[in-house]
């Protein structure tokens, strides 16, 4: 049976991993090779690197740090910002990488999705929503989250798979770090309406957390940095509490 | 010596990482001549079932490695690699492959395309590859599979929305597997390492 997928992320500014609350207030908790080996020796489904600058300037290190941290991972290895064409997921699937994530670049051409896919396989091609609730609607946000777009995020994560998205990555950003709980009704509507893997992020603070978003959710996978940063969970030591409740872990 | 073969689209890098982790002489192989001499030789996977059979054909590789199963060469495909093995597949309707097992690759049919995490194994032939691992969880990551594989070469099933799907192919020096071992953790490098000594 398909195991649900632990995944732990690093966000990496300026070449150390870095956390906020809500995509602000961010703090140095370390190094990220050091973090993604630590992190695939206890446990990882999967490990998730996202360049939250994104800067051109900041280019070669995101390689650097890629080809370095791949090297001893035997685990899937998802990449994520400033990959704005079929190039530059080529240069980062050859630095080690075996999935990228687009996000603005998506939005601003979806084009990009179709050729990804078709170059690459859409297995290769995840989609990062960053999404925000307003009213009873969760709408989609770009350049970490400074700027909200008319479009749900049912509606674009429709859009993106038809037009080659192999996977869907959905960071509520209104939970983003509070450690409060998965967004579970935005998890869902996307879930719900997607033929692909979604993996819920942004919220998870406690064992119950991850029994929810797949108890009551039909997420493939959950994304979490806090508490793994905090040292209060491990990987494996999540898993085995999961496994525990009846949920399909790999252990 | 095992030949890793390079046909453009590929992360080689993941391959030859776990090669090199596990001390096995390899090298990457982008044309025919640079597989001379090699003992085994592994068709990676992540890409397009057209786009690959297209550079193999071009480089030389595909007509070539059928010439060197027949001389005693180990031959594994990973993911797109195993389905690279059969004649085609409905994700390239004309393109012809190695058509080294009998059998045809067509589109996964499930709630969730492509089918990707890990899944667990279940033997159905003994299979040299495998060992007694205690995880048998193995990281799937496609949107094709393979079918009408016949009984004597279907070595390792896995379950997808209640139904067997092909996750072991081959035997007798030349085998496919739909998962990646490059990304299975110590399960998959347990069998990577088998397969040398095969």
């Amino acid at each position: 049976m398909l195991a649900k997928r632990i995944i732990p992320c690093l966000d990496v500014q300026d070449g150390r991993v870095v956390k906020g609350v809500c995509f602000e207030d961010l703090r140095d908790v370390g190094d990220p090779v050091a973090l993604g080996t630590k992190y695939a020796e206890s446990g990882a489904d999967e490990l998730c690197f996202l360049n939250i600058t994104a800067s051109r300037n900041d280019e070669a290190i995101t390689f650097e740090l890629v080809r370095e941290i791949s090297r001893s991972l035997f685990i899937p290895f998802t990449v994520g910002g400033g990959i704005r064409s079929v190039e530059d997921a080529r240069r980062m699937l050859r630095a080690g990488a075996d999935k990228v994530a687009l996000n603005t670049a998506a939005l601003t051409a979806p084009l990009l999705l179709t050729e990804l896919a078709d170059e690459f396989g859409r297995q290769c091609v995840v989609l990062s929503i960053d999404a925000r609730r307003s009213g009873n609607e969760w709408y989609v946000t770009t350049h970490s989250a400074t700027r909200t777009r008319g479009q749900t995020c049912v509606e674009w994560a429709v859009e993106a798979v038809e037009r080659g998205a192999g996977e869907i990555l959905l960071n509520a950003i209104d939970t983003d770090g509070v450690c409060g709980g998965f967004s579970l009704d935005v998890t869902q509507a996307v879930s719900a309406a997607v033929s692909v893997p979604v993996i819920a992020s942004g919220g998870a603070g406690s064992v119950e957390d991850f029994v929810d978003v797949f108890r009551k959710t039909e997420a493939s996978a959950a994304l979490a940095a806090s508490i793994f940063h905090s040292g209060e969970w491990t990987p494996d030591s999540l898993k085995l509490r999961l496994g525990a409740e009846g949920i399909e872990v790999r252990l | 010596m095992i030949g890793v073969v390079d046909y453009g689209a590929g992360n080689m890098k993941s391959v030859t990482d776990a090669l090199e982790h596990l001390a096995l002489d390899h090298r990457v192989c982008g044309d025919a001549k640079s597989l001379a001499g090699v003992s085994h030789i592994i068709l990676p996977g992540v890409g397009h079932f057209g786009s690959a059979g297209c550079r193999l054909a071009e480089s030389g590789i595909m007509e070539l490695i059928p010439r060197l199963v027949q001389k005693g060469v180990r031959l594994l495909g990973i993911c797109l690699g195993l389905q690279l093995l059969f004649a085609g597949s409905e994700e390239a309707e004309g393109v012809e492959a190695l058509g080294l097992i009998p059998g045809r690759v067509v589109t996964l049919k499930a709630r969730r395309v492509p089918h990707m995490g890990w899944n667990t194994i279940d033997p159905k032939r003994a299979c040299e590859l495998l060992g007694d691992e205690e995880s048998r969880h193995y990281y799937f990551a496609h949107s094709y599979v393979a079918a009408e594989v016949p009984a004597e070469r279907l070595l390792c099933t896995t379950v997808i929305d209640g139904q067997d799907v092909p996750a072991v192919v081959g035997g007798e020096g030349v085998w496919g597997v739909q998962f990646h071992p490059e990304k299975s953790s110590e399960a998959g490098l347990a069998l990577l390492r088998r397969f040398s000594a095969c």
